[in-house]
């Protein structure tokens, strides 16, 4: 009985430990950040001096125990938010995100009604 | 019914178009604009000769300071160190020279060879200390005042126009 309440436990806290154990990729957030002196590549893709640096600044932060979140907004902090790929969620760019969605239960009331009126 | 069907047609061909005339002539290259009246939260350099280091304490210290951003390699840094010349001669501004990531033999000659206009000398060896001032490229130049507020920042070799101005932002 005791060895199954431990292992029920472990079993949910295991997301939580693992998430504790997880490592931030740098990879994964030089992907996501632009590279301001190239033409459309991300820090990842390049090669260039400036992509080098933020390279280096990036693996700094992660040693220091930043969460990726906290890297995103150092960067957006110091050279705004077009140096970030994926656009953050804000009041400014809230339409980007929801308006598919709106669109989505537009067009399904839209279609919902036409279908009914031809029944 | 069909009226409304021909309105949403519209206004989604509308909405289509206004997005990619915004887009399209929206200016999307870093723009320093978003910096100016920020404060300087974190800076460090070491200086040219590495006995110590220039942090923001040393800033506080002048009324207003010009940090330059500066490499011997760098061919538009030759294009403005007259301007750079001139400004030093100015009481109420210091220059700090950070020189980035260039061969200190070869940052002395670019000195001795067009003059030195830096009242502090510092170096940033791999290019990080640039990034907690929004530096891209080189050169660059941010002029601070005493409580560490972005006054100004000036992308490219500063021009006689850029000169006239820290003249007037230092009176």
């Amino acid at each position: 009985m005791k060895f199954k309440i431990i292992l029920i436990f472990l079993l949910i806290n295991a997301q939580f430990l693992l998430a504790a154990e997880k490592k931030i990729d740098p990879n994964e957030i030089h992907k996501n950040l632009r590279c301001l002196v190239c033409q459309g590549q991300s820090i990842s893709d390049s090669n260039s001096d400036f992509a080098q640096t933020i390279k280096l600044v990036v693996k700094d932060l992660i040693k220091e125990g930043k969460t990726e979140k906290e890297i995103y907004s150092f960067m957006s902090d110091k050279y705004g938010e077009w140096i970030i790929f994926k656009p953050q969620l804000n009041i400014h760019n809230s339409l980007l995100w929801f308006l598919p969605y709106i669109i989505l239960i537009l067009g399904g009331f839209f279609l919902f009604n036409l279908i009914k009126k031809r029944q | 019914m069909q009226n409304i069907i021909k309105i949403i047609i519209f206004l989604i061909f509308f909405f289509i178009i206004s997005v990619f005339y915004i887009s399209l002539t929206r200016e999307t290259n870093y723009d320093t604009s978003n910096l100016i009246n920020k404060k300087i939260t974190e800076f460090k350099v070491i200086n040219a000769d590495e006995t110590g280091f220039y942090t923001r304490d040393d800033l506080k210290k002048n009324d207003f300071t010009l940090i330059n951003f500066w490499a011997s390699w760098c061919a538009p840094c030759k294009v403005e160190h007259p301007i750079l010349m001139r400004l030093s001669k100015s009481k109420k501004l210091k220059i700090l020279g950070v020189n980035f990531k260039d061969k200190d033999k070869q940052a002395k000659k670019f000195l001795s060879d067009l003059g030195n206009p830096y009242d502090f000398l510092a170096k940033d060896i791999n290019g990080k200390q640039s990034v907690s001032l929004g530096i891209y490229g080189i050169p660059e130049s941010i002029l601070i005042n005493n409580e560490l507020l972005i006054m100004q920042k000036f992308v490219g070799p500063l021009s006689l126009d850029d000169y006239n101005k820290i003249e007037e932002l230092i009176k």
